[in-house]
């Protein structure tokens, strides 16, 4: 590997200070599952690397049932996939983390690392955007929040400017079913060819609220609000699934390339938006423990 | 620029000057000359390089040599007791579990930290937890029997 200086800042103002003053120059460190392998391929060029390691802050996972969960940047994917609050409250993210990768990414690679990486296929994409997550960032000017919808703004490209450093994801509790459908060639460490999270609020059989969004078949991750009103008020028929498949199309405008092409990408997403919604429908979690 | 780090490897210290965009890989292999963990692709698709870093399996060729500082590393060089072999190595070695031997320090390291979690799987489980290691020889069979032997026996 090419050489670089290596940064340990001890708070995240130096290392957002430090990000700011160096812009191209400079790369953050989370886990370095996506960066060292950039680096390797020359798809990044930094000359210097800010860890965010041993930061106070980052590592933090907090839960309350007012406010839900607040997920530091720098959680890992493994420690995210076996936390007892978020396989209580948000098991849908807790599978999202289970499937990335092998046992010895999710060890290292982060929930911060997979959103700010804003490849258009980031498994933890669709799932946190129907669970309505914002982004805390921090950066010289202070903080602010970012509701994950305006997060991703193209390949690799997300909302973050001036050195600003992602510190964590708030994420309310949602309704209680839904479901994360990761369609791939092999049955672990493929990125998806289509990603689908969906998350419905269902009463007596009808439709409340539906929240879907799809990976990997536009240039960002996104949510497809056409086919969410449409499912709203409706029973969740044989028919409905159909046409639901059918609009999802007209949200989503993907690329051909090594995985798959377009054209099954589309044909993906016709179909595995009828079988997400359906089984979304299917799941119900109740968390055991009353606080 | 060297970066002077602190940790153990195989319960010994070492202190050591590294240059930041050396891999734990390259330090634990050319450094410290402990070639039993390899390089297969240098990506973290393959798993040849799963070493321990406090306990969990990562790839070793995705993590900066500077990023284990104060850590406590095991290789596969680690696993054997003082005398004798660690149960995975025996199971491997009886179920016909090494062909090439190159995915073997991987597979072995990645099954301990697995088994240290979860005593007690199923084959599926086992399955999903070598996910990220790949061999080139054997199919497979061979090491699931032998990590579900050891699982089983209960020696671990």
């Amino acid at each position: 590997m090419r050489h670089f200086d290596y940064l340990e800042p001890e708070t995240v103002e130096k290392a957002s200070a430090w990000l700011r003053e160096r812009g191209e120059k400079a790369a953050l460190l989370a886990g370095g599952t996506d960066l060292l392998v950039k680096i390797q391929e020359d798809k990044c060029q930094a000359e210097v690397l800010i860890s965010l390691a041993g930061i106070p802050g980052l590592n933090d996972i907090t839960f309350n049932l007012g406010e839900g969960l607040s997920l530091g940047a720098m959680v890992t994917l493994a420690r995210a996939a076996s936390h007892r609050d978020i396989q209580e409250y948000f098991p849908l993210l807790a599978d999202a983390c289970l499937k990335v990768g092998s046992q010895q990414i999710r060890n290292m690679g982060t929930v911060g690392g997979n959103l700010c990486n804003a490849s258009p296929a980031a498994d933890l994409a669709p799932t946190l955007l129907v669970l309505g997550a914002q982004a805390q960032v921090i950066g010289t000017g202070g903080r602010r929040l970012i509701p994950l919808d305006h997060f991703f703004l193209g390949p690799g490209k997300t909302a973050l400017i001036d050195g600003e450093i992602l510190e964590r994801l708030l994420i309310p509790i949602g309704p209680p079913s839904g479901i994360y459908l990761k369609h791939t060639i092999r049955k672990a460490m493929d990125l998806p060819i289509v990603g689908i999270a969906v998350l419905l609020k269902m009463e007596d059989s009808v439709c409340r609220e539906a929240r879907v969004a799809l990976g990997a078949v536009a240039p960002t991750p996104l949510r497809a609000p056409s086919v969410e009103r449409f499912l709203k008020g409706q029973r969740l028929t044989h028919e409905l699934l159909e046409q639901a498949g059918h609009l999802a199309l007209q949200a989503i405008s993907p690329i051909s390339d090594i995985r798959a092409s377009a054209e099954y990408r589309r044909e993906m997403v016709r179909v595995l938006t009828k079988r997400a919604i359906r089984q979304a429908e299917q799941v119900t979690y109740a968390p055991r423990r009353e606080r | 620029m060297k970066k002077e780090i602190n940790l153990t490897v195989n319960g010994e210290e070492y202190r050591l000057a590294i240059e930041p965009h050396r891999t734990l890989l390259q330090v634990l292999r050319e450094d410290l000359g402990l070639t039993g963990t390899k390089e297969g692709c240098g990506k973290g698709d393959c798993g040849s390089c799963t070493v321990l870093v406090d306990g969990k399996a990562v790839n070793a060729c995705l993590m900066l040599a500077v990023q284990a500082k104060g850590k406590s590393i095991t290789t596969i060089e680690g696993l054997a007791p003082a005398e004798g072999l660690h149960p995975l190595q025996e199971a491997f070695i009886q179920y016909g579990a090494i062909q090439c031997g190159f995915c073997t320090p991987g597979m072995i390291i990645c099954a301990k930290a697995f088994l240290d979690e979860n005593p007690h799987p199923t084959e599926e489980e086992v399955k999903r937890a070598l996910a990220g290691n790949l061999c080139r020889c054997t199919g497979y069979t061979k090491i699931i029997e032998a990590v579900m032997a050891v699982a089983k026996g209960g020696r671990l």
